[in-house]
């Protein structure tokens, strides 16, 4: 895929694109017309409610739903069993929806009722009769790892685990290049440090809901909040056994994702009731399910040794990362062990991974998932560097920056990249040199995001009067629809109010992947351009018709076919509209498409700096001000880009001062509500300041990157290397919550 | 147990329905009245989502009971336009983008409302504060705080622009 074609990229002056217009979605949002997950209903629809383990780790010995299901109201109840057997892929995600033979976490679903009431359904939970045999249990991500900790799935670990090491240790990654003890060799300082981060939830305010509809002929409908429509459909249909085709999933607006709406919890369970009972079912998870029974994010250990000579060149790196993923292989840890030293330029460098299971819910994506949490041990110790040998932190990153041409830490060679633009940015910018008060401090840290594109596939029908309907098949989670609007309008030269974005269910569209790694302004961008583009051939065609001139001698220009020079003849221009309106005459509707496995992502970077007040009496960290820098390629929407800054930074900073899973010697979460899972309110912050670069993407005809995940890659590093600055002492365990940060205080003297 | 009767006034029409003993106001106006403008993000007091005006009173509707709402004006995001013309809370936070997934919008929007009904010139921290009960989780709440600034601003007749 090249930058565009006609106009180089840097050439191209955008009309629309960069514009702040008002979302197509707005007014629906601001009068409560939106319909959310559980803002639908069906006539005739029953409940849908969940057991859940009291038990961190147990056998079921049985389950005896007999009284469950003489109660009056009930109509169904279900457990694993019912589903028999299901393809190999796709055992973990229904275990995690409802236990097999043993459950696994505080909050494992065990059966599942439908029933004509909450009340009901209540009460019927109550009479099911679960036999469970305790077993020993283990939360912590290196108590997991030691060699006689419980063993939560007997098979163990693959062959890259070495023998004898923890049955919980799933998989070993290993990247880098050099040897890293050659760099330390060369070091005039070496540092060697270990963190740890509490695992955090992706705390989306709207809880997980679907209402399904499961009839005898095998044809199922589907409504939920999903990043991914399709992706549901997929794991569905392949967990109940039906054809792709014949369940339709319609996405509902969404309520927040962040990745922990990228699988699936609660619409198997519905699929299933539905087909039992005959009447469509609706589900919506309680905000204690949410946190018990959905997604957060791993919880880590690592260890980290740096060797940096006088001057700031970093000579040798190296890092150990351990994160625990739940009860289920597949934590981001190689997402964490690739990403944290890829804004640096390094001759020796290594990182090794541990995927490690533990007794806590299945781990789910959350924002640039497993790099925060890598980035803040490494930008940590980077920090550390710089104070120990007097040097500027920012030009010290500058000096190691990865640039086009530099070899990453992870494998491939970078093309054109912005971790330089990031940093001169930040060196540049007042909130650099403002002064700071008593017990103030200033950190700074970097981080990177790989990006993705994946499957996409778009539709754009021009009608009769003019106007467009734009067809895609990703959620839009933060304003999308007003970013594919904009693209569309700029490529077909027509005002930005005369086209309208929708998206459809997965029986009007063809496979779109989901809504994650910041894909969508980039993927779905892309395959909008090039369907406008299809669509700007096929009105060639129709002009050159009318017109009775061949179609290679007419050119798109500003919404208009014209001839395309003084040989192709003498015709006034026609307006998208004008052709639209003959279209029956000239050969039908008229249409564009585009469907692309999109590759050329473009990888982003960011620079954050926080100015942190250290209270030393209580340990609290207040966040006084804070600037993104980051590249965006192409900013669309410039308004939603710093959106997606401003959001990831804040989630950043709630991981960083205050959100953690606790979990008590019991095995069971001890705060499963938004009381006790403290996520950042808005007295909690100030305003949060952005610079927006673009550096072009070369793989996307705007130059557009996708921007969604990597501001939450540097905030828990930048919060605690000020809060360094600010106290004296160096916080190496998040959240840095102020019994620790008081702790820390005190210990130093 | 049986069902309560209850007769009130949503905005501005009155209307009556059949409730559970325990059931909370959300429940009703979700579920019973199709209101479903007013979201349940907790269900426990914490997000704000729910939040809806009783009798000019800023509450959570998911800590009152249906039956409380008897002989009461309650007011819902359904209720803030007038006709087509959008209250100028709303068309801010469209044009400030204070909207990325929107879920947290209709409970900030009603809290917004009542908090320049008591104070139309709250200063930043003030809105902070006030706001602090209604969690967004998308957006930081800068584009919010700006909007609401904006807001008040309109509605005193002042043009300028917040940010
Ligand atoms: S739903 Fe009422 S405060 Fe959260
Ligand atoms: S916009 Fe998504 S929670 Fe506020």
């Amino acid at each position: 895929m090249a930058l565009d074609d006609k106009l180089g990229v840097k050439d191209r002056t955008f009309k629309i694109v960069g514009t702040r217009p008002n979302r197509p979605d707005g007014i629906d949002k601001v009068t409560g017309r939106a319909r959310f997950g559980a803002d639908m209903n069906a006539p005739g629809m029953l409940t849908g409610h969940v057991l859940r383990s009291p038990h961190p780790h147990a056998r079921i010995r049985a389950i005896d739903t007999s009284k469950a299901e003489a109660l009056p109201g009930v109509k169904a109840v279900i457990t694993a069993k019912d589903f028999g057997h299901v393809p190999d892929d796709m055992a973990d995600v229904l275990d995690h929806c409802l236990a097999g033979d043993k459950v696994l976490y505080d909050g494992h679903g065990v059966a599942a009722i439908a029933a004509v009431s909450p009340a009901v359904a209540k009460q019927a939970l109550k009479l099911i009769d679960v036999d469970y045999e305790v077993l020993p249990h283990v939360t912590d991500v290196d108590a997991a790892m030691k060699p006689d900790a419980p063993v939560i799935r007997e098979a163990g670990g693959d062959e890259t685990v070495p023998d004898g090491m923890s049955k919980n240790a799933m998989h070993r990654f290993e990247f880098g290049h050099g040897d890293p003890e050659t760099g330390f060799g060369e070091a005039d300082l070496v540092i060697e440090r270990s963190f740890r981060t509490e695992a955090a939830h992706q705390g989306y305010i709207e809880p997980n809901a679907c209402l399904a509809t499961l009839a005898p002929d095998g044809q199922a409908e589907l409504w939920c909040c999903t990043q991914g429509h399709y992706a549901v459909r997929d794991m569905c249909a392949a967990i109940l056994g039906l054809d792709k085709g014949m369940l339709r999933v319609t996405a509902s607006e969404i309520g927040g994702g962040f990745g922990g709406k990228t699988t699936v919890f609660i619409e198997p369970i519905a699929l299933m009731l539905s087909k039992k009972t005959g009447r469509p079912v609706k589900m919506v998870m309680t905000r204690d399910e949410v946190f018990r029974a959905s997604g957060p994010t791993a919880s880590t250990s690592s260890d980290v040794k740096i060797g940096m000579t006088k001057d700031g060149t970093i000579t040798g790196a190296f890092a150990e990362f351990r994160y625990q993923g739940g009860a289920y292989p597949g934590s981001p840890v190689e997402f964490g062990a690739m990403a944290c030293f890829a804004p640096y330029d390094l001759k020796h460098v290594k990182t090794v991974g541990w995927d490690v299971v533990t007794n806590r819910p299945k781990q789910a994506a959350y924002r640039a998932p497993g790099a925060p949490m890598a980035a803040f041990a490494t930008e940590s110790v980077i920090d550390e560097l710089c104070q120990k040998l007097g040097l500027d932190p920012v030009e010290t990153r500058l000096k190691n920056a990865a640039s086009e041409g530099t070899k990453s830490a992870y494998g491939p060679t970078f093309p054109q990249i912005g971790v330089k633009a990031t940093l001169e940015a930040a060196k540049a910018h007042p909130h650099y040199a403002a002064p700071l008060g008593p017990n103030q401090g200033r950190g700074v840290a970097t981080g990177f995001w790989f990006n993705f594109g994946g499957n996409t596939c778009v539709s754009l029908n021009v009608n009769a009067d003019g106007t467009v309907s734009l067809t895609e098949g990703n959620p839009d989670i933060g304003g999308s629809r007003a970013s594919m609007t904009m693209m569309a309008a700029e490529e077909l030269g027509i005002p930005y109010d005369r086209i309208r974005t929708v998206i459809a269910d997965t029986g009007s569209l063809g496979l779109n992947d989901v809504t994650d790694g910041s894909r969508v302004t980039f993927a779905v961008g892309l395959s909008t351009i090039k369907a406008a583009r299809d669509a700007i051939r096929v009105m060639c065609e129709r002009a050159a018709m009318v017109w009775g001139i061949d179609p290679d001698a007419v050119e798109w220009e500003d919404g208009h076919a014209k001839p395309a020079g003084p040989n192709a003849g003498q015709f006034p221009p026609m307006s998208l509209a004008e052709i639209a309106a003959q279209a029956s005459n000239t050969g039908g509707p008229i249409a564009g498409h585009h469907e692309v496995n999109a590759e050329g992502a473009g990888v982003s970077f960011a620079t954050h700096l926080v100015d942190s007040e250290v209270d030393p009496e209580t340990g609290a960290v207040k966040t006084l001000r804070y600037t993104v820098f980051q590249d965006a390629g192409k900013a669309v929407h410039p308004s939603y880009v710093e959106g997606q800054f401003q959001g990831g930074a804040v989630q950043g900073i709630g991981w960083a001062l205050n959100e953690e899973y606790i979990y008590g010697e019991d095995g069971k979460l001890q705060n499963a509500g938004f009381l006790d899972y403290r996520v950042p309110v808005a007295s909690d912050l100030p305003m949060i300041d952005t610079v927006i670069l673009e550096i072009p993407n070369p793989g996307h005809p705007y130059g557009v990157r996708g921007v969604g995940e990597t501001s939450i890659v540097p905030p828990l590093a930048a919060i605690a290397n000020s809060v360094s600055n600010a106290a004296g002492v160096r916080l190496t365990d998040i959240p840095m919550s102020p019994p620790k940060v008081l702790e820390a205080i005190d210990a130093a003297g | 147990m049986s069902q309560i009767h209850v007769s009130t006034t949503i905005n501005g029409d009155a209307t009556e329905f059949l409730c559970e003993p325990d059931e909370t106001l959300l429940d009703a106006l979700r579920d019973r009245l199709g209101l479903t403008g007013s979201k349940e993000g907790c269900g426990t007091g914490d997000c704000g989502a729910c939040s809806v005006t009783v009798n000019g009173r800023l509450v959570c509707s998911c800590l009152m009971l249906a039956a409380e709402a008897e002989d009461a004006e309650v007011t819902t995001i359904e209720g803030m336009a007038e006709g087509e013309a959008l209250h100028p809370l709303q068309r801010k936070f469209i044009e400030h983008a204070a909207l990325q997934c929107g879920i947290c919008t209709p409970g900030i929007l009603v809290a917004a409302k009542a908090l320049l009904e008591q104070n139309p010139a709250p200063t930043e921290t003030e809105a902070r504060y006030w706001l602090a009960g209604n969690l967004c989780r998308c957006t930081g709440y800068d584009k919010i705080i700006r909007a609401v600034m904006d807001a008040a601003a309109e509605m005193r007749g002042e043009m300028r622009r917040a940010s």
